[in-house]
């Protein structure tokens, strides 16, 4: 499982509206940013990408089609 | 807690006014915390109180009968909820719920008024939130009337799952809902149907197209 979600460091503004929403308990502030702590927690859930009033979050999918295994 | 004077001063209601308008107001507002998932307004029930989110986020929705949610906002720090019934008498059109840890301003429907009756460029400024919030509604109902998001999505998998590039696509919902002209709540929602119907499967960070062929049909692709 080594997908994690996309911070942009640069757009983060450090609000922590990612690290209140985040059930998983995947992130936390470190400093003015927004660090992914226990990436192995995310469920992947993009509850954190939802309300970031930034978009300094992305978390993007893999789009595979099952019978051909791995993507593409 | 004293209500900073910089919260109020970047509030849409009260943009404009003067530092002394701002301390004068000051004294109506009040602060409330709540935790995730608490709820902050019932649909149905009458509001007395307009509040400002000051930090945290809230989420504005409907409930079917049967249990389905529709959120109509996601109310963020400077923004509000519960306009309509404060301002406009009658009972909340929507619920209100927190979704994490939330500090909230607020003010109670007399006070707003006597705000507005004091400093009249007040009423400006609410006439102007009550506009974008008809915007945002009218964006919604545009939604739903036109565009058939779910056959949209699933046109939208099928195409880039068939591309053959060296790494494959990743995509946000937002990117997803940017593509097809829609909302990201409508592709959440459009990707719920499709797992439900069996012809796609999330996993974690992938989207699996389980049902090639059920999902052409919903894109209408022959």
């Amino acid at each position: 499982m080594n997908e994690k979600p996309v911070i942009d460091q640069e757009k983060c503004q450090g609000c922590g509206l990612c690290v209140d929403i985040c059930t998983c308990g995947a992130l936390a502030l470190a400093g003015d940013v927004v660090e992914l702590c226990a990436a192995d927690k995310c469920g992947w859930c993009t509850l954190c990408e939802l309300v970031c009033p930034y978009g300094a979050i992305s978390c993007p999918f893999e789009i595979v089609v099952e019978d051909e295994g791995s993507p593409h | 807690m004293t209500v900073q004077l910089e919260f109020l001063k970047g509030l849409p209601y009260f943009a404009g006014l003067d530092e002394a308008a701002l301390v004068s107001i000051r004294r109506y507002v009040f602060e409330k915390k709540a935790e995730r998932g608490e709820t902050l307004a019932f649909e149905g029930e009458p509001s007395d109180v307009l509040f400002f989110v000051s930090s945290g986020v809230v989420k504005a929705f409907k409930t079917s009968a049967d249990g389905k949610e529709q959120i109509f906002r996601i109310v963020r720090p400077g923004e509000s909820f519960n306009d309509v019934p404060v301002l406009g008498g009658g009972v909340n059109l929507v619920s209100a719920e927190a979704m994490g840890p939330v500090v909230l301003n607020g003010i109670k429907k007399k006070d707003l008024e006597t705000i507005v009756r004091e400093r009249p460029p007040v009423a400006l400024n609410v006439i102007q939130v009550l506009s974008r919030r008809v915007q945002e509604l009218v964006a919604l109902v545009e939604d739903f009337s036109f565009r058939h998001v779910t056959s949209r999505v699933a046109k939208m998998l099928l195409e880039y799952a068939d591309r053959k590039a060296g790494d494959g696509p990743r995509l946000t919902q937002q990117e997803m809902a940017a593509m097809i002209g829609t909302a990201r709540e409508m592709v959440g929602r459009s990707l719920k149907n499709l797992e439900s119907a069996g012809t796609i499967r999330m996993e974690r960070n992938r989207i699996v197209i389980a049902d090639r062929q059920a999902l052409r049909e919903m894109a209408g692709v022959t």
